[in-house]
């Protein structure tokens, strides 16, 4: 059944509150060549259900990463819970190179669950923890074991256990209701941090995943806040003359990226946080806006006109750096471009006509290569690992959330129950295990 | 119905009227040119009959014994270039056209008369595009109907410029007529 191309998880809810409008996952394409897993339900010993199926949540991250194809339930051999039970020979059998058993115990007010993985030719253990959780924890635990078994096996860490941030729009007759939403990166546990009339924009997570920098509109203009997620205290950091927008952290948690047009048209700006101590960066008359900041923090790359049209450009961040330099040169409109965590690739919104769809471009060679199917794409924003891009798109009039792997091979949707989702920001990896 | 919009103000006699407590009858209007407006009970009008406690009598002035015409508010005149308060736009555009010029102007003119009315210029773009990219276009729309007006005269205090990007589109669809409608700056007087 996981094999299927479309496979619709829909979120169930704890909370009925109205505004907690859920999101669901649709995988729209490309899990050709996954290699595959199994994921044996984990043992439970304890009185009452969990509230989470681990194996469950495990193996639909893991299929959703493109790389993986778990075993269906009905197909799973036998069940075991930890390595000795294991007949690998069975498992050979079966052509699974690789197998996850695992146990749930109940722990004071919480749980241990423990989970294994192993290679099932060489009868080795690749890796294994016992990790405290509790109920409210038991989903986030289960995605810090996919994080884990997809790096042992992949090379590349996982980000499965991150957050997304975004913007939600619910129109009731006529009137229209802004939200800034944080939820897992699979869709799950969608908490509102902020409710407007006016709309919110350009969510960016600070490096530390605690606080997320925005654009409201809630005094009638565009202005920027800091909002801290723990304590809801939220900073107004700029307020000035005519735009302040595209707010960007710096990797270093210290500065933001922003665009004033206080001297008359929008340009890039740096804000230092401590200080409030502001530096311009570019200097012509066309829009410079959408900056954002090379991996090791050295450049900023941003979308301007001044060569006619919409291209992205990059220049040196300390503001001395000299003549922006322009990076994309196919077609007649590329913006919001986004560098990736590795520093190889620019992906960007790249117009052809009325079609305007995510694309790649290696910035070594310089191809471009178009990632997605849709027309109106926006707002891309890498996972932390680089593997996976989300961004914003229309599809049936509805504003969705979707997913594409930097190949283009694996494509996932996120759909609101209700209203539009966009401008997805993709947190950090706060919690990592090395395995 | 063209005719009966010119801007002539004849409504004072109505004012006067209307401010009286005792019975009368209508009485002739002021000539419209008559800018001594009466602001007492005029000679002309009928002595008054004792008032009935509780009884309010009221004129009713037949408005077609009126030589003036009724006054309309030059920015609801449907028919003037004041009451168009939006100017659209080519895609990734700021440049005013002809049409868009012309509204433009007769709101500058409208401004530099009446000192004291503001009007927020607000830049909206199509949905096409990066979001951030569009707020920054929606503002160069609204600087150019700004620049417009203050190059015809209008002091920079009577105006304001606020970019709404894409996040507030007139027309909520996802097609080339619902993108033209939302390419727009709207200008909205206080």
């Amino acid at each position: 059944m996981l094999r299927k191309m479309m496979l619709i998880f829909l979120l169930a809810m704890a909370l009925a509150h109205p505004a907690r409008a859920a999101l669901t996952i649709e995988i729209t394409g490309g899990t050709e060549g996954a290699q595959p897993i199994a994921i044996v339900p984990f043992g439970w010993d304890g009185q009452d259900a969990l509230p989470t199926d681990v194996a469950e949540v495990v193996a639909a991250d893991l299929h959703r990463s493109g790389a993986f194809a778990p075993v269906p339930r009905t197909d799973l051999i036998s069940q075991p819970h930890e390595g000795p039970q294991i007949n690998f020979v069975d498992w050979r059998v079966l052509g699974v190179p690789n197998i996850v058993v695992g146990k749930v115990r109940p722990s004071g007010s919480g749980y241990m669950v423990q989970f294994q993985l192993f290679d099932v030719f060489k009868g080795v253990q690749l890796t294994g923890y016992s990790m405290a959780s509790n109920a409210q924890e038991l989903r986030r635990t289960a995605h810090q074991i996919s994080d884990l078994i997809y790096e042992v096996l992949t090379g590349k860490p996982g980000a499965f256990a991150t957050r997304i941030a975004y913007v939600a729009e619910v129109v009731t007759k006529g009137k229209s209701r802004y939200s800034l939403y944080v939820a897992d990166a699979d869709g799950y546990n969608p908490i509102p941090i902020l409710h407007s009339a006016a709309p919110l924009m350009s969510p960016s997570w600070s490096p530390d995943g605690k606080r997320l920098a925005y654009v409201s509109f809630e005094r009638r203009r565009s202005e920027i806040y800091i909002h801290d997620l723990a304590t809801r205290k939220r900073d107004r950091v700029a307020s000035s003359q005519g735009l302040n927008s595209a707010p960007a952290w710096s990797p270093d948690g210290q500065r933001l990226a922003l665009v004033l047009s206080k001297d008359g048209n929008p340009e890039i700006y740096i804000l230092n946080i401590k200080d409030n101590r502001l530096q311009r960066i570019t200097d012509s008359p066309a829009i410079d806006t959408e900056p954002t900041w090379t991996p090791d923090g050295a450049r900023l790359v941003f979308t301007s006109d001044r060569g006619g049209k919409p291209q992205i450009y990059q220049v040196n961040a300390n503001g001395n750096g000299g003549k922006p330099q322009r990076l994309t040169f196919q077609g007649d409109y590329n913006a919001h471009g986004v560098v990736s965590p590795d520093g190889r690739s620019l992906v960007m919104v790249h117009g052809q006509g009325n079609r305007f769809r995510v694309a790649v471009q290696d910035l070594s060679s310089n191809d471009l290569r178009i990632l997605t199917d849709t027309r109106l794409d926006e707002s891309p924003s890498f996972a932390p690992n680089g593997a996976i891009i989300v961004y914003a798109t229309e599809v049936n009039n509805r504003g969705v959330l979707a997913m594409v792997s930097l190949d283009g091979s694996v494509r996932q949707r996120l759909t609101q129950t209700e209203g539009d989702a966009r401008e997805p920001a993709w947190g950090p990896r706060t919690h990592r295990i090395k395995p | 119905m063209k005719s009966y919009m010119k801007l002539l103000v004849v409504l004072m006699p109505v004012a006067v009227l209307a401010g009286c407590s005792s019975p009368k009858v209508a009485q002739k209007p002021a000539p419209v040119e008559d800018r001594s407006a009466p602001v007492a009970t005029p000679s002309t009008a009928m002595p008054s009959a004792p008032a009935t406690p509780g009884v309010e009598v009221l004129a009713a002035p037949d408005k077609g014994n009126f030589a003036g015409e009724e006054l309309v508010d030059p920015l609801k005149d449907a028919t003037g270039l004041l009451a168009k308060k939006t100017i659209y736009f080519e895609y990734d555009s700021s440049e005013i056209n002809d049409e868009g010029r012309a509204i433009v102007e007769a709101h500058a003119a409208n401004l530099i008369k009446n000192p004291n009315l503001t009007v927020t210029l607000e830049g909206h773009g199509d949905e096409r595009g990066s979001r951030e990219y569009n707020l920054a276009l929606g503002e160069n729309r609204a600087k150019a109907a700004q620049q417009l007006m203050q190059l015809k005269g209008v002091p920079a205090k009577q105006l304001e410029v606020v970019s709404f990007g894409e996040e507030r589109p007139a027309d909520m669809g996802h097609g080339d007529d619902a993108w033209a409608k939302n390419r727009r700056v709207e200008l909205i007087y206080k």
